[in-house]
């Protein structure tokens, strides 16, 4: 179950020829390959394309239909792996995940995948999560393309271009024998637009057929003698079939006047920026016209040198415009110009940042730079730019630095992890810090305030691992951290497998929250959910067992925070050796939610008896220290001014998002906190023995209350 | 490549259309349905016969992290369509929606908010961040800062607590918001084109649409700034002249004697000691603070406001209503606490509640609540100690809803009339004396640093290691005395300190400001 149902949107995908596509971006792309007569998708979930997956996963009916096979890939490495049907057969597939982490992770395969070359057209999506928001190292996917000569599509950010680019890579990968990358922004994923739809298409060769009449030739192996061949191949015929193929079919574009002194090219994805930054400048305007000659590199890699010479040629200078770093396509074309003895003048990262996000601030401001230098004449009159300068410098703005609060992302309301962190908070007043090896997921957000904890993350699933080091005679352990997600991704053979082999003394901790959260919920091997399409409901425990770890515990309960902090205290301090392995289990509390909700809802409906648990805090007891929060962190727990004149600090609030997980109370109990938690159970529907009990204990209270009030003197 | 032949001449730049779309930011964090409200603001302007774009950037920032959403809007002109940028430019925006006023705050330190065509749309309620909670002092974003600033970075301002509103009408901050989109008139949508939205969305669609029309109310035609609701203030009355009972009464009378500024924290006081123990607890305590008047007129007070006779009255009312297990018991067993409760949980008529405290007793509190030498003869047998504590100390759910779990607290609470006598009364007089002792040996010399030491009791809090930890700062700080005492700024050098204090829990802070005092005097 993921976290965003697209059962709705699907019907989108259902649309034909001529009809008027409106969504986002992921769902265009997923449309695209519908309407390219794709036979097989996979890939691996995770920002900014979890929800092409997800939509994937919904579109089950459609996909049916035209015959489409669609897998959840238990790794990027395992998409990319899949690919290898389009290598002997002419069926058409695609893949995707998060760059550059799951290119990373996919690399093997897609360089013994693009070695060998392939038959059919093979398509691997990469959502580029650079920029702003980002959750990973910024890097680029291009150098990947690159080096395993793969051909980079960078298309601009609008649907058509999108699905346009969708469809002709296919094309050009079959033409050039080569895989080849889609490269969308994370924002192009999620960007709302139209476009015009075709039919569908089933796919002309299925792979039924493929599997019932194998083929294989030995010569697209990776082994020598053919891996020297398939070098030659790259050099000698695909690469030359590719530039044809981006030639001819026109992939790349121009706007902007036929002539002119200077000129400008981009990557297709900094299109609509440029634009934006070109029309401040007043050199654009919104419906696409443009004083400037503009060369848009749709096809990032490879370059196709007689057009960008064309281009080149007879202007003083161009201006290169290329987000992320090394500037590899700058280079690339300061070859080119300097091969065919080209003069004009090359700027690029001379003007522009070296690195970080191309808003169109900063592109306005590159440009700028640049036109000043070779045309100012251009720049006319030099209208006035946008700019928040002036009030950014004005001392009440300024002052906001001091006051608005970093505000980056953490566990939310009722998550199940933030016990398992408390209790180590706890351990670490009894045993002193230890070193903690962290790893992706959502769990990774312990590395920041309240929980504060976590030294290094190093890859999906590699927590563990990246412990292995300290596997030394010492008196303390290290401890380390692997969400379920990472432990079927990567962790059970590199992590856990690597610590049982060599021994490694350590805690291992598997925080179990029944699904691939952190991507949005997908489920995985462990999910607890029955899953008509998958195989879940299979143990972590067992898993770690069958590869030969010894000490295993599981708390089948994470809110039990007494329980954890024991568990984790006697992982510390065994005299046992060799890898401690904890399983942290509870699930997810935003899916939980979404689970239970509407069945809750259901039920107050039929008048059936359910109980709501909330939590409270009992204003009058707290003394405003927040110890509780410095161990929870939830978001519903937060504090409020009182107007109690003895109190100076705020005491502690529980707000109406509560969800009556038990954290709040577990934790004031494990750690001996300030007794003012109280759960209060809401009964809905009570029945007639409720009410009997009820009304009994109201009397019972009610007159000893009445008693006590009654002798009570007070000013009140 | 492919050349694209609608384009003007180099020569010819009047042929560019000045034409601008509406630009329209969210920040919201995640979790509050920024993408939806994002999605309906597409939807009105797409049933408005617009072209509209929205981009956003989830992933993990969706989890109760700050987030962006960006949308820009313009009508379509002969077929073609326009290039729409992904990300708002600073200075470039026309509307900003803030669905948390730090956040509105936020908007503006990106530039995202400027004088000359913002419109600030911002829901006035807060949620804390993490930052601002986990300090054991008060960590909270001063949001004067954002009202000052909108003042000035602002074309116009809308802001009221649109999360509240949004609650009242059983919905969520995304519609009221909308709502207050659409009531602004900002963009030029009619009101059924933003509720055909909603009605095409096809969730809780009449919660919403009843949430939207109470945000549009709450802004179309009404133009007027709002206030944004402040903290509320200190409930700090002036006493009455009577209450009609004699022993409060007699307790009044004395307050009234008192410096007038000093009566409604010396009433507070008293009020607080009555609820807390008796008459007879609170005239001891205006006893003291008689004590401390004459001290602080001889000083001068009177010319320093009896600051130093506030402070005492403020913090020996506090001290005196320490912490017990006595006092958990009858706050926890009182008549008023299960309306109140049913109030904050939001339970209605016909359902019952049950409620459940989570307790720790350790033999520490037992033993505190034992008449003072039995309490002594028991901590002076660790053995003992140890094995009752293994008895005692443990988590208990306390079902205060049940009549039995009520009866024990009951009792408890009733243990009051022993308070005086008990070990845990013996130690905390012994404290607050010795405190006090400080603070008048003080002030004859240093007025300023007197009543700085007594402000320093605010660092005496929470519950066991919490409590030790509270301790321990206040002696930290208070050890500063001695080198402070020949300081004129001896007194703000303190509450310094006190403010170092409560900025982390381990203290660091308050390390540092200690090294910062003895670098600064202990060496001249």
């Amino acid at each position: 179950m993921a976290e965003r149902s697209f059962v709705r949107e699907v019907e989108e995908l259902k649309l034909g020829e001529g009809e008027i596509f409106r969504g986002e971006g992921i769902l265009a792309i997923t449309k695209a390959l519908l309407q390219s007569g794709v036979s097989y998708v996979g890939g691996y979930q995770g920002s900014p394309i979890s929800h092409l997956m997800d939509v994937l996963a919904d579109a089950r009916g459609v996909m049916d239909e035209l015959g489409v096979h669609f897998e959840s890939s238990a790794s990027e490495a395992a998409a990319a792996a899949m690919l290898s049907a389009s290598v002997m057969y002419p069926v058409r597939g695609a893949v995707t995940w998060k760059s550059t982490a799951g290119t990373n992770v996919a690399s093997d395969a897609l360089s013994n995948l693009s070695s060998g070359g392939v038959t059919g057209g093979a398509l691997v999506i990469v959502g580029e999560d650079y920029g702003e928001g980002s959750s990973i190292m910024q890097e680029r996917t291009h150098a990947f393309a690159m080096k395993s000569q793969m051909w980079l599509l960078t298309p601009r950010p609008n649907l058509p271009s999108i699905v346009e680019a969708v469809e002709a890579g296919f094309e050009l990968s079959e033409a050039s024998n080569t895989p080849v990358i889609l490269q969308v922004g994370i924002r192009s994923c999620h960007v709302h637009g139209q476009f015009v739809a075709k039919d569908n298409k089933r796919p002309a060769f299925t792979l039924r057929q493929a599997v019932e009449n194998p083929r294989r030739d030995v010569n697209r192996i990776v082994l020598p003698p053919a891996a020297y061949i398939h070098e030659k191949e790259k050099l000698e015929s695909r690469w030359p079939k590719a530039i044809d193929f981006v030639r001819d079919r026109r992939l790349n574009e121009r706007f902007g006047p036929e002539e002119g002194r200077i000129g400008l090219i981009l990557q297709g994805g900094l299109y609509n920026g440029v634009m934006r930054a070109l029309q401040h400048l007043g050199l654009a305007d919104v419906y696409g016209a443009c004083a400037l000659p503009l060369f848009v590199l749709n096809v990032s890699y490879p370059l196709i040198d007689d057009e960008l010479v064309a281009f080149c040629a007879g202007k003083d200078a161009v201006l290169m415009i290329e987000e992320g770093q090394p500037e590899y396509i700058e280079q690339a074309l300061s070859l080119i110009l300097r091969r065919h003895d080209v003069q004009t003048k090359l700027a690029g990262k001379d003007v522009l940042p070296r690195g970080g996000e191309y808003t169109s601030q900063v592109l306005g401001r590159g440009i700028g730079a640049f036109l000043d230098k070779h045309a100012p004449e251009l720049l006319g009159n030099r209208p006035p730019v946008p700019s928040a300068d002036a009030i950014l410098a004005t001392p009440e703005v300024k002052a906001l630095a001091g006051v608005v609060p970093a505000r980056p992302a953490g566990f939310c309301v009722g998550c199940p992890e933030r016990p398992i962190f408390a209790a180590m908070k706890l351990v670490e007043k009894e045993l002193g810090p230890h070193h903690v090896s962290a790893d992706i997921g959502c769990h990774l957000f312990s590395i920041l305030p309240p929980f504060n904890i976590g030294a290094t993350t190093m890859g999906y699933g590699l927590g563990p691992a990246s412990a292995s080091a300290f596997n030394v005679e010492a008196d303390k352990r290290p401890i380390s951290i692997m969400g379920d997600g990472g432990f079927w991704h990567n962790g059970l053979n590199t992590s856990v497998g690597n610590a049982v082999f060599n021994r490694q003394d350590g805690v291992i901790m598997v925080v179990d929250n029944y699904y691939a959260a952190a991507t949005g919920g997908q489920d995985i091997l462990s999910s607890r959910a029955e899953n008509a399409e998958r195989s879940t409901n299979n143990s972590i425990v067992a898993a770690v067992k069958g590869v030969g770890a010894k000490w295993v515990r599981h708390v089948d309960r994470t809110y039990s925070v007494a329980k954890m902090r024991d568990t984790l205290k006697e992982a510390l301090t065994t005299p046992e050796k060799g890898p401690k392995v904890i399983v942290a289990s509870s699930e997810c509390s935003l899916n939980k939610q979404r689970r239970v909700k509407p069945i809750f809802a259901k039920a107050v409906k039929n008048g059936e008896r359910v109980v709501k648990e909330r939590f409270g805090v009992d204003e009058d007891v707290c003394t405003g220290d927040h110890a509780c929060i410095r161990l929870s962190g939830c978001p519903s727990l937060s504090v409020k001014h009182t107007a109690d004149p003895l109190k100076d600090d705020p005491v502690a609030a529980i707000d109406n998002g509560c969800v009556g997980c038990g954290n709040c109370g577990e934790v004031s109990e494990a750690a001996i906190l300030c007794p003012s938690f109280y759960k209060a159970d809401i009964v809905f529907n009570p029945t007639k023995t409720d009410r009997w009990l009820a009304r009994l204990r109201d009397r019972v209270i009610g007159f000893l209350q009445r008693r006590r009030d009654a002798r009570r003197v007070s000013f009140a | 490549m492919t050349v694209h032949p609608n384009f003007p001449a180099a020569d010819q730049p009047s042929r560019l259309s000045t034409d601008k779309p509406l630009s329209v930011a969210i920040l919201a964090m995640g979790g509050q349905g920024g993408g939806v409200l994002a999605d309906w603001i597409v939807a009105a302007a797409e049933g408005a016969g617009w072209m509209a774009q929205s981009t956003s950037v989830p992933g993990v920032a969706q989890r109760t992290g700050a987030t962006i959403y960006y949308i820009e809007l313009l009508p379509e002109r002969d077929g073609v369509a326009p290039i729409l940028s992904l990300m708002p430019t600073p200075g470039d925006v026309d509307v900003v929606l803030a669905a948390e006023f730090m956040e509105a705050g936020r908007s503006m330190l990106r530039g995202l908010v400027t004088p000359d065509r913002t419109t600030l749309l911002t829901s006035s309620h807060r949620s804390y961040a993490v930052g601002e909670k986990e300090v054991p002092g008060d960590g909270i974003g001063d949001p004067d800062s954002v009202v000052e600033a909108a003042g000035i970075a602002a074309k116009r301002i809308v802001a009221f607590d649109m999360q509240t509103l949004a609650e009242k009408n059983g919905s969520v901050i995304s519609a009221t918001m909308f709502g207050a989109l659409a009531g602004s008139g900002v963009l030029p949508f009619a009101r059924e084109h933003f509720e055909a939205a909603i009605r095409a969305g096809g969730k809780g669609v009449e919660p919403s649409l009843k949430a939207f029309a109470a945000g549009f109310d709450k802004v179309a035609g009404n133009d007027r700034q709002e206030i944004v609701p402040k903290a509320p203030g200190k409930d700090l009355p002036e006493p009455p002249v009577t209450v009609g009972v004699p022993a409060l009464d007699a307790l009044l009378a004395r307050i009234a004697a008192l410096p007038e500024s000093v009566r409604p924290m010396a009433y507070a006081g008293a009020r607080r000691l009555v609820d807390y123990q008796d008459p007879n607890y609170a005239a001891e305590y205006l006893t003291a603070l008689e004590e401390l008047r004459a001290e602080d007129e001889r000083a001068g007070g009177a010319a320093k406001d009896w600051r130093f006779t506030e402070n005492a009255a403020k913090y020996l009312a506090v001290a005196m209503a320490y912490d017990d297990v006595v006092r958990v018991a009858d706050l926890k067993t009182r008549s008023a606490r299960l309306p109140r409760i049913r109030r904050e949980v939001g339970a209605k008529d016909d359902q019952i509640l049950g409620l459940t405290e989570y307790m720790h007793p350790r033999m520490e509190e037992v033993a505190g609540t034992l008449p003072a030498r039995l309490g002594h003869a028991i901590e002076n047998r660790p053995k003992l100690f140890a094995a009752l504590d293994r008895i005692v100390n443990r988590g208990r759910r306390v079902r205060t809803d049940r009549i039995h779990w009520f009866l024990a607290l009951y009792a408890v609470a009733g243990l009051k009339r022993f308070r005086r006598g008990s070990l845990r009364h013996e130690r905390e007089a012994e404290h607050w004396t010795r405190w006090l002792a400080l603070a008048r040996r003080t002030l004859p010399a240093n007025y300023d640093l007197a009543v700085a030491i007594l402000s320093a009791r605010r660092l005496v809090k929470g519950y066991s290691d919490t409590h030790a930890r509270g301790n321990s700062k206040f002696d930290r700080v208070l050890s500063a005395v001695p080198t402070l005492l020949p300081q004129a700024e001896g007194g703000a050098w303190m509450e310094r300190l006190i403010k170092a204090a409560l900025l982390d829990e381990e203290g660091k802070a308050l390390d540092g400001a200690l090294l910062t005092v003895a670098s600064a005097y202990e060496t001249t």
